[in-house]
């Protein structure tokens, strides 16, 4: 037994932009396929919180002791944005919770930190990003959004290090002041000069490392966000192009910090023990990692099997492409649209979320221990039995419920009207009145399947406002994730 | 311990109600000034011989000084009082008390509302933001839920259900059109009503009802001393005013086709009120309906028709003007739109032209008062469905044996 990765979770959202969506807008050709996009209610931080989420959401994953998130994009500075994920997971107050923000480099380096970490305790690892870009530019059509998450834990390690290397290099090629909803860019040309030698000698390094040589390499995974160079090294770089594993960036885009995580993800899933795997990430230099798959794979598989786990590929594959052009283009604030004639909200009491955090962040009801009736929002008088103060709490946010009634509310205050509400039933008891989400208002039925989602309802005051929505099972899922309340 | 009512014992001697509307040179003193004042000249006083008051309003004011003030009241008792949508007949069923105890000689409730000068669509909330969990749906929203319920339940087809909803928006309207107080006076035929955009769910615009201002007003005092100022009082039967626990905003067992507190405080009234048969008893009934649906399903509540047949009666216009039971005769809350305060008391102020035969010949309900139906009932819901306040009120013309 090992020390390694024990678990993963990709969290891609609902919504593809299709790309010629935007060439269609501007009058110009554009590239085919789609991009990944965050919905209005997400956001690097619920993103995060999502694949933590599936991550944990497997049998025999030990509880994370220290959480480390890393984005380019984060949605608070000052303060942590880990520590809304850690309550959104309901991870216990003795777990640590940290901000590793900052630039795709970030990424790697908390992905270090946390299997350092991991050698000693169970511990976390969430990166998230959210790419944007000036409309009609490459980055936001090639860019994507998604998360990935890792649990390295000291033993059970599907994956262990057989060496790693840095090529660091200072120079200017992408960058970004504070504020701004967009990165700059170098000429392109000059970025594949610089990367192309590092990471070459970054992969080299790391291979020379673990003693072992470039036909070891069973799989082989290149990450970054210079486009030009990454598709240089997967073709070039020696590997068979049967060995290097897919990016999917035609179907979801570049997830920016989470693309090398994802990737790996995607190689676990489909690997099997034994196997040589190699990491190769682009950012300010390179970085490279030499893992060789342990037995414990194996057995980690059919548990995500059995959990209903859907794989990275999978995750591709699924995904609502009818989005318009300008609504994305509202949702990431590049337009303005007119508001509808209600009261903006104003922004949660910071008192209130704090009394409240086991329901607000966790999703936790109440359940009373005299007759067993779940309360959404928890409570302290029963209303079935009376009995005051004999709750204990109870986490749904992981369990499933059935749509009781609906309506389309196209009057409510919402970011992207018309908004969703929706009656759930949770499975095993417990009713909640809330708002749906990644949903077709025209699908939703008296006994729609749905699970909970992590979402940020919206912003006011600069206070993101944080809660659960519901929306529909993807296809498939009925099987998985086990109830996990507790 | 029981709820016994006071049946008898409180006579209605004066009242007023302003044009309900956009009333964009009304303010809030305005209104309050024009209800008060026809209200006490109905009932041949003066506003000195008023000894105690009490003010509903949700939003368009706090404490009583927003009706000492602009009345310029002696030094008196002013109690404001606010129960969401039913907000004015809470100030009507505490004026009632306060002269039943024999603490008054007369008092007075007024409701009113001022809702048009916030310039948003719909009605707006007032701040409970807390830690930003509550779900943000707008009050049609919440009673669209009834609408899929109520088809999935009773078996019927959506576009029939439909055109159910649509049939009580064009009779309210139908009502409406005739009376001059009305925010709405024109009738609107069923293919606007059933065309009309969506606001939420099943419900179009014309499902909902409007947003307006206006107030109303109401004295009464002990029904000995009612002859004093009137020759034709009219007597409170019964006063029942629950709020629920919520249960059905957390109970997976509520099916969104009920409201219990209707139930519950429409058995309490009929009881104080001494009413078995309310299809057969009552001449007429002013319901809260805020948008068909809620009306479709107070019908059932309120025991005018069997669970699960009201859809049928409103097809076959049991609950139309000139029909077996007329409901919301003056055009409701969909003409009149909702000033939240002023509901309440513009529902009573029909039943005092009703029951007293002093509404105008077009639109008088026939075989009310002697030798007929004596009865009127005023019923107002503040909340949704699951988790509501509910009024219910039954006056008449004559005192019973």
């Amino acid at each position: 037994m090992s020390a390694g990765i024990v678990s993963w979770g990709v969290y891609l959202p609902y919504w593809r932009l299709e790309r010629t969506a935007i060439g269609a807008a501007f009058g110009t050709a554009t590239a085919k396929g789609t991009r990944a996009v965050a919905s209005y209610d997400e956001d690097t931080t619920t993103l995060g919180a999502e694949a933590g989420r599936r991550a944990l959401d497997v049998a025999g994953v030990p509880v994370p002791e220290d959480l480390f998130f890393s984005t380019p994009a984060p949605a608070y500075l000052d303060k942590t944005n880990a520590t809304t994920i850690h309550a959104a997971l309901g991870l216990p107050p003795g777990a640590g919770a940290y901000d590793l923000c900052g630039s795709v480099r970030s990424a790697w380096a908390t992905m270090s930190l946390t299997a350092l970490s991991g050698e000693r305790r169970p511990s976390m690892a969430v990166i998230s990003d959210l790419r944007t870009g000036l409309p009609g530019g490459a980055e936001e059509s090639q860019g994507g959004d998604g998360a990935v998450a890792f649990v390295f834990a000291p033993e059970g390690g599907v994956a262990e290090v057989m060496g790693h290397a840095s090529a660091t290099d200072e120079f200017l090629e992408r960058w970004r002041v504070p504020g701004e909803t967009a990165s700059r860019q170098w000429e392109d040309r000059f970025g594949e000069e610089v990367y192309v030698p590092a990471a070459r000698a970054a992969f080299t390094d790391a291979l020379q490392n673990a003693g072992l040589t470039i036909d070891d390499v069973d799989h082989l995974v290149v990450a970054g966000l210079h486009a030009r160079a990454v598709g240089s090294l997967r073709r070039a770089l020696g590997v068979p192009s049967d060995r290097v594993a897919p990016d999917y960036v035609a179907r979801i885009g570049n997830l920016g910090a989470a693309q090398a995580g994802v990737g790996l993800a995607d190689v676990l899933e489909r690997g099997s023990p034994g196997q040589v795997v190699v990491v190769l990430e682009l950012a300010d230099g390179a970085d490279a990692v030499v893992l060789r798959t342990t037995a414990a794979l194996v057995a980690v598989q059919e548990e995500r099997r059995k959990a209903g786990s859907i794989g990275v590929a999978a995750l591709v594959d699924q995904g609502r492409a009818d989005l318009p052009y300008a609504v994305f283009l509202t949702w990431r604030g590049h337009l303005r649209r007119e508001p509808p004639r209600r009261p903006e909200p104003e922004r949660p009491d910071a008192p209130a979320m704090r009394r409240n955090e086991g329901w607000k962040f966790g999703f936790s009801a109440s359940r009373c221990v005299a007759c067993g009736f779940v309360h959404l929002p928890p409570t302290r008088v029963c209303l079935s039995c009376r009995a005051v103060d004999r709750m204990e709490p109870l986490r749904l946010a992981d369990v499933r419920g059935t749509v009781a009634t609906y309506t389309v509310d196209r009057l409510a205050f919402s970011l992207s009207p018309p908004m969703v509400g929706a009656v759930i039933d949770f499975d095993g008891g417990g009713r909640y009145r809330g708002e749906m989400t990644d949903v077709d208002p025209e699908a939703v039925s008296i006994g729609t399947r749905v699970e909970m989602t992590f979402r940020r309802l919206y912003t006011a005051e600069g206070v993101h406002n944080y809660f659960w929505k519901a929306r529909p099972l993807s296809d498939g899922a009925e099987t998985g994730r086990g109830r996990r309340a507790s | 311990m029981a709820s016994r009512g006071i049946r008898d014992r409180v006579a209605i001697v004066g009242m007023g109600c302003t044009p309900f509307g956009e009333l964009w040179d009304k303010s809030v003193d305005d209104l309050l000034t024009d209800a008060t004042v026809e209200c006490v000249d109905s009932a041949g006083i003066s506003l000195d011989d008023v000894d105690a008051f009490w003010l509903g309003t949700m939003g368009s004011g706090l404490s009583g000084l927003t009706l000492s003030r602009p009345l310029k009241i002696d030094y008196k008792p002013v109690t404001h009082v606010e129960n969401f949508c039913a907000t004015g007949s809470e100030a009507y069923r505490n004026a009632c008390y306060a002269v039943a105890s024999g603490a008054y000689d007369l008092a007075m409730a007024v409701g009113m509302e001022k809702l048009k000068d916030s310039g948003y669509s719909g009605l707006t909330g007032i701040r409970q933001v807390g830690d930003g969990t509550l779900a943000g749906l707008s009050s049609p929203a919440a009673f669209s839920f009834l609408v899929p319920a109520y088809a999935h339940k009773y078996g019927v087809d959506p576009d029939e259900l439909k055109s159910v909803l649509t049939r009580i928006a064009w009779k309210n309207h139908r009502n409406g059109a005739v009376n001059p107080r009305a925010q709405f006076r024109k009738e609107v035929s069923t293919e606007k009503i059933a065309s009309s955009p969506l606001v939420a769910g099943e419900l179009g615009v014309f499902d909902c009802s409007g947003v307006s201002d206006g107030a109303a007003a109401v004295v009464v005092c002990r029904a000995e001393d009612a002859h004093r100022y009137t020759d034709t009082p009219l007597y409170v039967k019964g006063l029942s005013l629950v709020a629920g626990p919520a249960a059905g905003i957390i109970d997976p067992d509520y099916d969104y086709t009920s409201f219990e507190e209707v139930v519950r405080s429409a058995a309490d009234a009929y009881h104080q009120a001494g009413i078995t048969d309310p299809r057969a008893q009552l001449a007429m009934a002013e319901v809260h309906d805020c948008f068909t649906p809620t009306e479709l399903v107070l019908m059932e509540d309120l025991g005018f028709a069997e669970r699960g047949t009201a859809w049928k009666e409103v097809l076959a216009g049991t609950f139309d003007r000139d029909g077996e039971l007329p409901v919301n005769p003056d055009g409701g809350l969909k003409s009149f739109g909702h000033p939240i305060g002023a509901s309440g008391l513009r529902m009573l102020f029909e039943c005092w032209l009703q029951l007293r035969r002093q509404a105008p010949p077009e639109r008088q309900i026939a075989g009310v008062g002697e030798g007929g139906r004596t009865l009127g009932l005023t019923h107002n819901l503040g909340g949704g469905p699951g988790e509501c306040v509910s009024f219910v009120g039954v006056v008449g013309s004559q005192l019973s044996d």
